[in-house]
């Protein structure tokens, strides 16, 4: 809650020397385009980072470069000192320009590439005079990389800083691996480089990877005081050094090894394994471990992994991109109707979003449950005490729905049951204010039938989201033909607004993700019947690289609700074989047997584990093609139907909702790879052997590239 | 002790001042430990519901006034906390009124008096109290040994310091208990309650009598639904739903609340904790709103503020402090306890409830503390307290003046009749009363 008062106030926060407060405006003439360069009084030269042609300051070949420059000039006209900061409102620097990394040449090329860059990070680091990074918001990857060249740097209050490169199945690459393992405790530099997890400026300081955390306001008192000698640096303690030694290096590193490979399998990410093995041959030489890390980096950048996963990325920022904030739509308050397990998490999300949200339902218990969510939500997501009591506080909990009158957003999430939400719509549209949205989160009911005796039919549309709401990234937006395009455009924005990413589908059965996990999942069921382990079965789909097998996520899922899901499959698609649901399955369901939930399913549950046996039986070959072509075909006839825009899109909500094994780029992706007629001709060898549900698309068929314009 | 009609020309002559609604958290008992609900988070609690069945713009509001006596450290100033946590906007002044028991009704009365006089027209009025977060204390001694310890230079004198400690220091009082003691009178409040039983000539049997009634005529009103629009149900983080006031006993009867030894002045007293309100936690608002607010928001008021007062007597004696404010207000108004067609008159204890029923209708009383020439009468016991009191569903204490208002508006709306007073007695020996008409 910032008011206008202090919003206009805050706009003069930011300390930026001699250039003044707030936004970087008029700065006269610059031989630079990145970059602003002046001294003040004191002779403290300020470099201000401002990328010209993008609102975020990432590190391109052209930024760097003209850093190159200003630094040679600064070398030969010394300052007093240098402080390095960014211009840009939330982060000092994203990290790499990850346009430049695709599309790429050589292993060699990338190289050149590299030591250039890295050339211009070692010119800052052997700065003669004293240099300070001033970092606030993000300073992620490359951007923490140029901060470690400095001698000090100062983080104000909420900074965040990571190394992110791992995600993209990479690893530092501006010398960060060897600055940071030689700044603080290599265990704890590894660590965050093997799981790209940002530590916060708090964090940070405790690490020694900053010196200092301040509020932007006693910035340039610390500035004179660390140019005066009284602040402190950080240097590696007796500890850290003995933890980079040789001997010390073997032994962490076989237990990172493990560690690592427990998260991803060696096989599928090979930047966990290149990263230990950097450091334990160079850990001692940070000179060595710059020079092997430029060739380890640009193999790996070179590599399908990274580049798969580099797709991933832009996947996502396109789809970012649909659901781009329009001016013109105020999302605050959301009402939810329907407080169970899906309903409550939706809301307890929107919550944590920002909105004003008000849930309604028939029973106080199902609320107060999904209060008690969002408490445990906001304890895992490491919120503090005040800013949780916020999040709750505007969970408001709404049992006459009274809520419906104000809201933007209506999401109605009641049981699947044509009668039921016919009856809340009933009893909510006449409510709804002028402009609001109707949204439905039905995942089987298709919206023809729901948009049915609406008195505003172009009010509806389907936001379909998956469970668990606060980790699956993906929501399905559902248009059905009555909808005005304001109205899905709105549900698009919405889905931004809440931190979420939207694929656009079409109102088909099961939409787009159901429709083609189910055959993966009752495929998987139909080997257990066929007398083999579920561990087998889950192990061949993690070996594709799934991040859980397929019987473990129908545990997860819910036994019932993928029942529900095939059966309603089976309805409605009646020119699609499926696989049979076995009697003993209904049986497990009607026994309330539902998995996860309920502490048995496939598996039985413990803590939130499954109990799995270690020792059990390699899977046949063709397992894995019989388990993931089932749901390849169905994305197929998702995209040729049209039910999905475009390949990008399947394959962003195939990985984003359904998992996908992201390294391989998504379904589609994949296909590709392989060629569409080789996707034909297994599923045709599948068919033969297996029966019609294997008959594959008739887009497989198509000329590529026609298909890809649809 | 004297006064004239005429000092209070005024009270007709401005603005009037409408009861547009109300809600409040259910009353929970204190268990021994603290409860889910911090004061804020009480008004948190039934504020977001009231204010969404309102359905007013945050700016709407003018100001927000909440009484609270016991506040908890992280809330200093509880008004504008939980101004902020409803989301009514940084804008929003409030600010937070004590006047002990009182300051629930307080807080009417203030905003009563802003809005009749012109100075603003609507206005978000309340009470909370968590007693269950009543902190422990130290003594004095203790906290000054101390003081003590951290002030001593050098290791010697710390040492001394250190060998000064007794046992006792590690004794924490319950700051209620020492809230719940009258500082002039050195008297408990079941002391006080005690020495007008004895003045009055209440039984321990007739205060037993009462107390049973005020449960089952609470459970009664649960059962029948009548607190349902007046109780929003309180969510706790832990997944906790609390819907209606817990201390209630529908069992309640004479015969097990006969054998309940007096808590205050064993072995003779009369006063017990079956016939004593009960320590809860609660909050309440009431929102009021000139004549200007109810044709601008097209406002339904359910009663419209006629008059109210504030009245003092011996600390000692501060249960029958009601006696005088309602004295004041049937003068003032030209009524008889028969004009008024429904009693809140706040449970502190049985007998002090009864002993102001008592000092009403005695005419000695009423003729030397009064200055009347006849008592005033009998006041009907089936138009008092008629869904219960304090003694069934507790006495958060700084809720407790709003909960009798908003209860009273909903009880003239519910059973169809006219007017009403609304009264409670203040620990301090004071006393507040108001008077309302069904609109």
């Amino acid at each position: 809650m910032t008011g206008h008062i202090l919003q206009t106030l805050n706009q003069q926060e930011r300390q930026l020397g001699p250039f003044g407060r707030g936004a970087l405006t008029d700065t006269g003439l610059s031989p630079w385009q990145h970059w602003r360069l002046r001294t003040d009084e004191q002779g403290i030269a300020w470099l201000v980072f401002d990328r010209a042609d993008a609102s975020s300051n990432s590190l391109s070949q052209a930024v760097l470069e003209e850093l190159g420059q200003i630094l040679d000039q600064l070398l030969l006209n010394k300052p007093r000192a240098l402080v390095l900061r960014s211009a840009k409102e939330s982060h000092f620097c994203v990290g790499a320009d990850l346009r430049e990394f695709r599309n790429l040449d050589t292993t060699e090329a990338v190289e050149q590439k590299l030591l250039s860059a890295h050339a211009v990070a070692d010119r800052l680091a052997s700065a003669d005079f004293p240099t300070l990074a001033v970092i606030h918001g993000h300073c992620f990857g490359g951007g923490l990389e140029l901060a470690l060249c400095c001698q000090y740097r100062l983080a104000v209050h909420g900074a965040r800083l990571g190394f992110p490169e791992i995600q993209l199945g990479l690893h530092p690459g501006l010398g960060g691996t060897a600055r940071a393992t030689q700044l603080i405790d290599p265990i704890a530099a590894m660590t965050m480089m093997l799981t790209g997890k940002p530590v916060a400026a708090t964090k940070a300081r405790k690490l020694g990877l900053v010196d200092a955390v301040l509020p932007e306001r006693h910035l340039a008192a610390a500035i004179e005081s660390a140019l005066n000698g009284r602040l402190p640096q950080q240097r590696p303690n007796l500890r850290a050094r003995i933890l980079n030694s040789a001997p010390a290096r073997q032994l962490a590193a076989r237990k990172m090894r493990e560690q690592a490979a427990e998260k991803a399998m060696p096989a599928h990410y090979p930047a966990p394994e290149a990263l230990i093995d950097l450091w334990e041959k160079h850990g001692s030489d940070s000179h060595a471990m710059r020079r092997a890390e430029v060739s380890s980096f640009a193999r790996l950048l070179t590599g399908e992994t990274a580049q798969n996963l580099i797709r991933v990325f832009f996947l996502r920022e396109a789809m970012k991109n649909i659901a781009k904030e329009q001016p013109t739509f105020q999302f605050n308050r959301v009402h939810v109707v329907g407080a169970g397990a899906m309903g409550g998490d939706i809301a307890g999300w929107c919550a944590m979003q920002g909105m004003t949200v008000t849930l309604s339902d028939q029973t106080a218990e199902s609320i107060a449950r999904a209060v008690r969510n969002t408490a445990i939500l906001c304890e895992r997501k490491h919120l503090g005490p005040a800013e949780k009591r916020r999040v709750l506080d505007r969970l408001i909990p709404d049992l006459h729905n009274l809520g419906v009158r104000t809201a933007d957003v209506v999401i109605e999430a009641v049981p699947e049951d044509l009668a039921i939400k016919h009856q809340v719509y009933r009893e909510i549209e006449p409510q709804l204010k002028p402009g609001a949205i109707l949204a439905t989160n039905t995942s089987s009911i298709p919206l023809d039938q729901l948009r049915q005796g609406l008195q505003h039919p172009d009010r509806l549309v389907g936001l379909h989201f998956f469970n668990p709401v606060a980790r699956m990234q993906l929501v399905e937006v559902v248009s059905q033909r009555g909808a005005t395009e304001e109205v899905y455009q709105k549900a698009l924005a919405f889905t931004g607004k809440i931190g979420r990413l939207p694929a656009p589908v079409l109102s088909a059965p099961g939409f787009l993700v159901n429709r083609a996990l189910t055959p993966y999942l009752l495929e998987a069921v139909l080997m257990l019947d066929e007398g083999m382990a579920p561990e087998t079965i889950d192990r061949a789909a993690e070996a594709f690289g799934m991040p859980v097998g397929p019987l473990e996520l129908a545990d997860q899922v819910g036994l019932d609700i993928c029942l529900g899901a095939a059966d309603m499959l089976r309805e409605q698609l009646t020119t699609t074989e499926l696989a049979p649901v076995p009697a003993w399955l209904r049986q497990k369901v009607d026994d309330g047997n539902l998995g996860r939930k309920t502490g048995e399913g496939i598996y039985l549950w413990q803590d939130g584990k499954p109990q799995k046996k270690k020792e059990v039986p390699e899977a046949p070959e063709g397992t894995v093609n019989r388990l993931i072509l089932p749901m390849i075909n169905a994305c197929m006839t998702c995209l040729r139907l049209g039910i999905v825009p475009d390949e990008d899109i399947l394959d962003g909500a195939m990985i984003f909702g359904a998992g996908f094994a992201p390294f391989r780029g998504g379904p589609l992706h994949y296909a590709r790879k392989n060629g569409f007629a080789e996707i034909a001709i297994r599923l045709d060898v599948l068919e033969q052997q297996y029966g019609a549900r294997f008959r594959p698309d008739p887009g497989w068929r198509k000329d590529p590239d026609e298909l890809k314009g649809q | 002790m004297s006064y004239s009609p005429q000092d209070f020309t005024n009270a007709h002559s401005t603005r009037p001042v409408y009861l547009v609604d109300g809600a409040r958290t259910p009353f929970l008992k204190v268990r021994g430990k603290p409860g889910p609900f911090s004061p804020v988070d009480l008004a948190v609690q039934c504020g977001r519901p009231l204010l969404l069945r309102l359905d007013l713009p945050a700016e709407a509001f003018d100001q927000v006034i909440l009484g609270c006596v016991n506040v908890v450290a992280g809330e200093m100033n509880p008004a504008r906390v939980a101004a902020l946590r409803l989301g009514l906007g940084e804008a929003m002044t409030a600010f937070t009124v004590q006047i002990n028991c009182g300051s629930g009704m307080q807080s009417i009365d203030t905003a009563f008096r802003y809005i009749r006089e012109g100075s603003a027209d609507l206005i978000l009025a309340g009470g909370a109290e968590a007693l269950s977060h009543a902190p422990m204390v130290l003594e004095d001694e203790a906290v000054n040994w101390l003081a003590g310890v951290q002030q001593a230079k050098g290791l010697p004198a710390r040492l001394r310091q250190l060998a000064r400690f007794r046992p006792g220091y590690l004794k924490p009082v319950v700051s209620l208990k020492r809230g719940l003691t009258d500082p002039i009178a050195e008297l408990n409040m079941g002391q006080t309650a005690e020495v007008i039983a004895h003045l009055f000539h209440i039984s321990r049997v007739q205060a037993d009598e009462y107390a049973v009634s005020s449960h089952h005529r609470l459970a009664r009103a649960q059962q029948e639904g009548w607190l349902d629009q007046e109780v929003a149900p309180a969510f706790s983080n832990d997944g906790e739903v609390f819907k209606r006031d817990d201390g209630v006993r529908p069992d309640s009867s004479l015969e097990s609340l006969s054998k309940l030894k007096p808590v205050f002045e064993a072995p003779y007293g009369k006063v017990t904790a079956g016939n004593s309100s009960q320590i809860t936690d609660g909050a309440s608002w009431v929102v009021l709103a000139s004549e200007e607010a109810v044709q601008k928001y097209q406002l339904k008021p359910k009663a419209v503020i006629l008059d109210s007062q504030w009245s003092a007597l011996d600390p000692a004696i501060m249960g029958l402090a009601p006696v005088l404010s309602v004295s004041h207000l049937l003068t003032r108004h030209q009524l008889t306890l028969d004009d008024i067609d429904l009693w809140e008159l706040n449970e502190a204890f049985a007998a002090q409830v009864l002993a102001c029923l008592a000092a009403l209708n005695d005419a000695d009383f009423c003729r030397t503390a009064l200055g009347r020439e006849a008592p005033w009468g009998t006041l009907d016991r089936n138009r008092l307290n008629i869904d219960g009191g304090a003694v069934s569903l507790g006495h958060p204490v700084g809720a407790s003046g709003n909960r009798i208002v908003l209860h009273l508006i909903n009880a003239l709306q519910r059973t169809g009749v006219k007017r009403g007073i609304a009264t409670e007695c203040i620990g301090g020996g004071q006393s507040g009363a108001m008077l309302i008409e069904a609109v």
